[in-house]
């Protein structure tokens, strides 16, 4: 088991209070806090060996180039990618699957062709695909969920077919929480001869996840919701598949050679990295990496599981609370979302703020989700590897006094 | 002093409009139709307005969302029921005007009757937006019947 009271020491932010409360951080899914070291990394960078990297013949450009490169290929180990070359630096999970909209998807989706993404996308797995759609002639078809907010396997089964050139799935709702059975969703891409896209955002911070495993064509993730900084994100591409890529932004860096009429691509995946890198943020999400490397992914996620279970316990106390996604810790990732009777979500999560307790409330980028679910937002509570049972009991406890407020006036 | 800041917040008067919103029935063949909508938390407005001879002879409002929204879009109602065109106009000017900080009399005081409770929410930025958007769909709904064209309701 994770040593909980020793990693809390790691991340400065812990410490603080929030109007005279201890901070309760649960919005682990939004963002997640940073460990000293990562912190540290940036500092030292900007302090020690701040320069540009893979252009320079001095000693802080070498410096820096090294620690660049070694952070991606720390990034590719994580992942279990077959090279550093297939992770290309994005700002975020948003920008990697633009990313792929531009170039893999432009150059193979056209008229009649269909691209599959499900019913708890983010906006940022929803929105590029109604646009390519809409640019090539088409069409956008949507999984629909079972009653416990899983995947419908057997509508997929009908739904993913011959025209599927794309499947393009959240592997853990930030809605819900619900674990998407990926495997089995890449069996019926890879019958139909369809890519198969990972949206990772939720799920790669949190349990482990390995590419080789997953088999898939593209995986998207961000940086700052793995204890890394905000501004790095990543895209994994399966090597056959990013050698048929064109270029996305063009310009420095993504070129080899540029006369007055053209120009000829760099390596990958400079390729895909136009102009000066996030150089700073990149080192630090391969320290973000170490220290979620030493703490094991498998024991990460072990620790998230108890949370939720615990926590899906603990809210049994709580009548009047409907909760959404599954009901089994199993099947989902450390999120609780949930509807409390009449009080509205946003003045629930100003009562918790005063209490120290930082929850997330509104429609999480999920509109689509919302409309199914007919609620106008739900409020959120997300654990990372340093939340404790204890804060469970905290949250758990504000919500009996805020029912209590707001049932029955101040 | 949190906790204060809290019960200020939800103090009686608000939550007595967010639970018994008044002139919350629809107006039937209204002069005036207006929606504001925060799609960032769902908070939802529809504004009918009646007028005779330049007065605000009749008022519904419907709001959808959070205690902040329910209970300005109710005070709003009573503050704006009765009045001119002209009147109406200032009391949103004026409202906003509070919202943004600036100090209210007591002799104004009176004349916003119960809208002055909202003072409390300004110790909560983030929720200033669910003051204002009922004012948004009266604001539109004003500008309509100077003569420009009426916003569709969502």
């Amino acid at each position: 088991m994770l040593d909980v009271q020793k990693i809390r020491r790691d991340f400065p932010v812990l410490d603080r209070k929030v109007y005279g409360k201890p901070l309760v951080y649960l919005d682990n899914a939004a963002t997640s806090q940073k460990p000293k070291s990562v912190i540290d990394a940036l500092v030292d960078y900007y302090e020690g060996y701040n320069s540009n990297v893979h252009r320079g013949v001095h000693a802080l450009s070498m410096e820096a180039t090294d620690r660049y490169e070694e952070a991606r290929a720390k990034v590719a180990y994580f992942i279990g990618a077959e090279s550093a070359e297939n992770v290309i630096w994005t700002r975020n999970t948003t920008e990697s699957l633009n990313l792929v909209a531009h170039t893999w998807a432009r150059q193979n989706i056209g008229p009649g062709d269909e691209i599959v993404v499900t019913q708890m996308e983010h906006h940022s797995n929803l929105v590029p695909w109604q646009l390519l759609a809409a640019q090539k002639g088409a069409s956008l078809r949507i999984l629909p969920l079972a009653s416990d907010q899983t995947l419908d396997m057997e509508r997929a089964e009908s739904i993913i077919g011959g025209r599927t050139k794309l499947v393009s799935v959240v592997h853990a709702s930030n809605s819900l929480g619900t674990i998407n059975p990926v495997h089995e969703l890449r069996d019926m891409a890879r019958n139909v001869g369809a890519a198969f896209l990972v949206d990772g955002a939720q799920s790669v911070p949190h349990m482990p996840v390995d590419v080789a495993d997953l088999d898939c064509d593209f995986l998207a993730f961000s940086g700052h919701k793995m204890l890394g900084p905000t501004g790095i994100g990543v895209l994994y591409v399966k090597p056959a598949v990013l050698e048929t890529m064109e270029p996305f932004l063009t310009g420095g860096e993504m070129v080899l050679a540029v006369t007055n009429e053209e120009a000829t691509w760099n390596d990958l995946p400079m390729r895909f990295e136009a102009g000066t890198p996030n150089i700073a943020d990149a080192i630090g999400l391969g320290v973000a990496v170490d220290y979620l490397e030493a703490m094991g992914m498998d024991r990460v996620r072990a620790h998230e599981e108890q949370m939720t279970r615990y926590a899906l316990e603990a809210f049994r106390e709580l009548e009047e609370v409907d909760l959404f996604g599954p009901r089994d810790a199993a099947k989902k990732g450390g999120i609780m979302s949930f509807h409390c009777g009449d009080v509205h979500p946003h003045d629930l999560g100003t009562f918790l703020d005063r209490e120290g307790i930082a929850i997330r409330t509104g429609h999480h980028c999920t509109m689509p989700l919302m409309q199914y679910l007919e609620v106008p937002a739900t409020a959120r509570a997300s654990f990372y590897l340093y939340n404790t049972e204890a804060e469970v009991d905290v949250l758990v406890d504000a919500l009996k006094r805020a029912l209590r407020y707001f049932g029955n006036g101040s | 002093m949190a906790r204060d800041e809290l019960d200020d917040l939800y103090d009686a008067c608000i939550l007595d409009h967010c639970r018994e919103p008044r002139n919350s029935a629809r107006l039937e063949s209204p002069d005036a139709e207006t929606s504001a909508v925060n799609p960032f938390c769902g908070d939802e407005v529809y504004l009918q307005l009646g007028i005779v001879e330049g007065r605000v002879t009749g008022i519904g409002v419907q709001s959808v969302g959070c205690s902040i929204n329910l209970a300005t879009a109710s005070m709003l109602s009573e503050a704006v029921a009765g009045r001119s065109i002209a009147e109406a106009e200032a009391v949103s000017e004026r409202f906003r005007d509070m919202m943004g900080g600036a100090a209210v009399s007591s002799a104004e005081a009176k004349r916003m009757g119960d809208l002055t409770s909202l003072v409390s929410v300004r110790a909560f930025p983030v929720r200033i937006k669910c003051a204002l958007l009922s004012w948004t769909a009266l604001e539109d709904a004003l500008e309509s019947l100077d003569g420009g064209p009426s916003r569709p309701p969502c």
